[in-house]
């Protein structure tokens, strides 16, 4: 018998600095719910939003797989491993902070506000050497279809992590209905709504709702509305 | 009173973060150091509330780190820090404590 929590917009953890008006789904820096500590090896999920110019200096990760998805806007990236980017809308980013890593990050538009999902997962493997990569992905393939943007695979589709967790993006028509199967046996799913209104196994989500389905094989989807936007996180329940 | 706070880490970047973050709050009084001998000099010396296992510390030496901790004082609590920074950092000192 499958298993759930819903984590609906309003009950999010809620920080605004001015410059940055950030909600987490689960307890993030002075954010502190002990019932919202992470969903398997998923550990944060951050919606951010950033004025423009504006973003975090110089500051270290360790030991996480770092995954960034800008939603609007772009963000400018560099880092302690000589990278320097900007990753915009319809791109994704991925930092394994392993045995350390510094870098920054700030809206790379004066005059735009940045919008980006940030999501921390427990790594499989502590202290790897640090890495970091960011791809371009084809948003007309998520159109009424689940497109994996990540695996723990280098050679499959999207960014690969130090972790047993698979991505998906999807964006789709009001009324489309499909399936989803959970990637490897013991992994659970963590919905995340980001446009629209969708039914995902009976459950109604809005806008920036969560949904974490367990104990399954499989999740039932439905839109409700026209482009309706979902990120799907199939990642491991067990902690390493 | 006090939370006494241990934080052991390989990175001298993270560790000097670390130290400032721990004593950025009242409640909290963070020792911050890299080297094992360092921190088992610490224990030796003076109560510790918590000890945070940073990064870079290898399977064999966290084994022996964590067995001379806990033989110094027992029951010790001993956990893993994650992030290297402010993100986790609260979180996982209110859950552990």
């Amino acid at each position: 018998m499958s298993q759930f929590i819903l984590h609906k917009e309003n009950t999010r953890g809620h920080a605004n600095h001015g410059w940055l008006d950030a909600h987490h789904s689960f307890s993030f820096a002075n954010y502190y719910n002990p019932e919202r500590m992470h969903f398997g090896v998923l550990r944060v999920l951050n919606d951010d939003s950033i004025d423009g110019g504006m973003g975090f200096g110089s500051h270290p990760h360790d030991n996480m797989e770092i995954i960034t998805i800008p939603l609007a806007g772009a963000i400018a990236h560099k880092d302690s491993m000589g990278n320097s980017a900007v990753i915009k809308n319809g791109e994704i980013q991925v930092m394994s902070a392993g045995t350390g890593v510094s870098h920054s990050e700030f809206n790379a538009n004066a005059d735009e506000q940045l919008n980006l999902l940030q999501i921390w997962l427990f790594p499989n493997k502590k202290n790897v050497t640090p890495r970091y990569d960011q791809q371009t992905l084809d948003v007309a393939a998520r159109h009424n279809n689940f497109q994996q943007i990540l695996s723990p695979n280098a050679e499959d589709a999207g960014v690969w992590i130090h972790q047993d967790a698979w991505f998906s993006l999807g964006k789709f028509d009001e009324g489309f209905e499909t399936e989803y199967k959970i990637k490897k046996a013991g992994n659970g799913v963590y919905a995340f709504v980001i446009n629209g209104e969708v039914t995902i196994n009976g459950q109604v989500l809005s806008k920036r709702d969560g949904l974490g389905v367990w104990d399954t094989d499989s999740i039932s989807f439905k839109a409700n509305t026209a482009d309706a936007e979902v990120l799907l996180m199939d990642v491991p329940m067990e902690l390493n | 009173m006090q939370t006494i706070i241990l934080y052991i880490g390989r990175d001298t970047e993270i560790t000097a973060v670390m130290n400032r973050l721990l004593n950025a709050r009242p409640e909290w009084k963070g020792l911050c150091v890299c080297k094992n001998e360092e921190a088992i000099s610490i224990c030796k010396e003076q109560h510790i509330d918590l000890v945070l296992l940073g990064n870079g510390i290898d399977q064999e030496s966290e084994a022996e780190l964590k067995n001379k901790l806990l033989a110094l004082r027992p029951g010790l609590k001993i956990i893993q820090h994650y992030g290297g920074g402010s993100g986790l950092l609260y979180g996982e000192v209110m859950s552990a404590l």
